[in-house]
């Protein structure tokens, strides 16, 4: 059996963008909070895929997108292990690791029923930080409540 | 570095060491003499959103012992915003009309929206569960001024410790002290890791415990506060400590000689009246503190300390 395949076959995508490196847990949640479950374009994705660096990993191929940089913030927060690949015409033109931004702005919504910018018309902001136990948590530039990653809703 | 002068004050933690420490002298400066008519050209417009005794009355007394004059209201209830005005429009109209905005509403965080949209400065008379700087710079100024210094101060802080703003404020501010915290409260209201995080950063020492008797005699300072209720999703619960934090005055028996107890008022149970007779009982001179340093707050954010 010498022909046994040892790994999923996913097509490759002629121009686009290749999330790699998802923890699988957040597959999910990164389809969602980029909005694929309601596109139009051409979306691969597989989750629990064997990962040598992760054990588990999750993946998605989205065809002729290419994310902004509110996107990439948005995935870093879900994911920040996901690798960012993107293609053209078959051809890999950029790779790189998501980067955990110090602040957001007009990204997420304060989990705070209380909050000023539940009320007002006030754009939201967060500085990123990490709890006693190196948990990654978002403190609410106004009402300075924090809120961890799985409370997250993102506007 | 020292940087008061037309800057808000929203939380505590906008002030560094050397900032707090100059407020608690400029308000030192006021209880020896109250009456400097430094503010007669001055406009300070205190808006109150929700209703408040201590902290409205010492802002606007502490206006007039300085000579200035005062718009605002008491309750929103007379002001545009019952029409739907917004935060922001209720603040660039006001700042029209004064030369500062004391502020109290009841949104979590708005003291800080409104600083970033007012021409003047703003001082945070409370938002919300969040911040009340004003009530932590006047327990420091009533600390010091009992003790003699803010350093080498045994604490003990006393109810509801995870919900307290005021004591979570209190901690954050004393860690840049040399202090001993002993935190004193049922299970179910302990002190939050992430304040106790912050006093073991600040290389201090702090000590829990369930048992209220146990650390009076250790005290330099016994704060009280209020458990509410409301808090405990168990009534039964509730039941089972609600009396088990309320201070009498023989209680203080075993207290140490310079030991004062406040307590950020207003007072349900927790402090039985028969101790307001005891020398040690501190909180009304502490309420009457909170003129000076509000004083001090609205002369040196105008430049005139």
């Amino acid at each position: 059996m010498k022909d046994k395949r040892t790994e999923l076959k996913v097509s490759a995508i002629r121009s686009g963008t290749v999330i790699d490196h998802i923890p699988a847990n957040t597959v999910f949640q990164v389809f969602k909070i980029l909005g694929l479950n309601d596109t139009s374009r051409q979306v691969y994705f597989g989750t629990n895929l064997d990962s040598k660096k992760y054990g588990k990993k999750g993946i998605i191929k989205i065809s002729n997108k290419f994310f902004e940089e509110k996107e990439i913030s948005k995935i870093a927060i879900v994911a920040p292990t996901a690798t960012i690949i993107v293609i053209e015409d078959y051809v890999v033109t950029k790779k790189e690791k998501v980067n955990l931004p110090e602040n957001i702005h007009k990204i997420a919504k304060c989990i705070n029923p209380k909050c000023v910018t539940n009320h007002q018309d006030v754009p939201t902001s967060f500085k990123i930080i990490e709890d006693h136990k190196g948990t990654m948590k978002l403190l609410c530039k106004y009402c300075e409540k924090t809120m961890s990653q799985e409370n997250i809703e993102f506007l | 570095m020292i940087n008061i002068k037309n800057r808000s004050l929203v939380s505590i933690t906008d002030y560094n060491k050397d900032e707090i420490l100059r407020i608690l002298d400029i308000a030192e400066g006021f209880e020896k003499d109250q009456r400097q008519k430094i503010l007669s050209d001055y406009v300070i417009a205190t808006l109150f959103f929700e209703p408040s005794t201590r902290t409205r009355l010492s802002f606007e007394s502490a206006v007039q012992y300085l000579g200035g004059s005062i718009v605002g209201f008491a309750s929103p209830d007379v002001t545009s915003v019952t029409k739907g005005e917004s935060l922001k429009d209720t603040i660039l109209t006001v700042s029209n009309y004064s030369d500062l905005i004391v502020m109290r509403n009841p949104m979590d965080g708005s003291a800080r929206y409104a600083s970033e949209v007012s021409p003047v400065p703003i001082l945070n008379a409370g938002d919300g569960a969040n911040q009340h700087p004003t009530q932590c710079l006047l327990d420091l100024y009533s600390i010091r001024k009992t003790q003699g210094s803010l350093d080498n101060i045994d604490i003990a802080l006393v109810g509801d410790l995870k919900y307290g703003r005021t004591v979570h404020s209190l901690v954050q501010a004393l860690s840049l002290f040399n202090t001993t915290f002993h935190f004193v409260s049922p299970e179910s209201l302990k002190m939050p890791s992430s304040v106790k995080t912050g006093v073991k950063k600040a290389g201090l020492e702090y000590h829990q415990y369930t048992d209220f008797m146990e650390v009076i005699p250790k005290a330099d300072i016994l704060y009280m506060t209020r458990i509410q209720g409301e808090r405990f999703p168990d009534p039964l619960e509730y039941e089972k400590v609600k009396n088990a934090y309320i201070l009498d005055n023989s209680m203080l028996e075993t207290s140490k000689d310079n030991l004062k107890v406040l307590h950020p008022l207003p007072r349900v149970n927790e402090l039985n009246e028969d101790v307001d007779d005891n020398p040690k009982a501190y909180y009304f001179q502490q309420a009457k503190n909170g003129v000076y340093v509000r004083q001090a707050l609205i002369a040196a954010i105008l430049g005139l300390k």
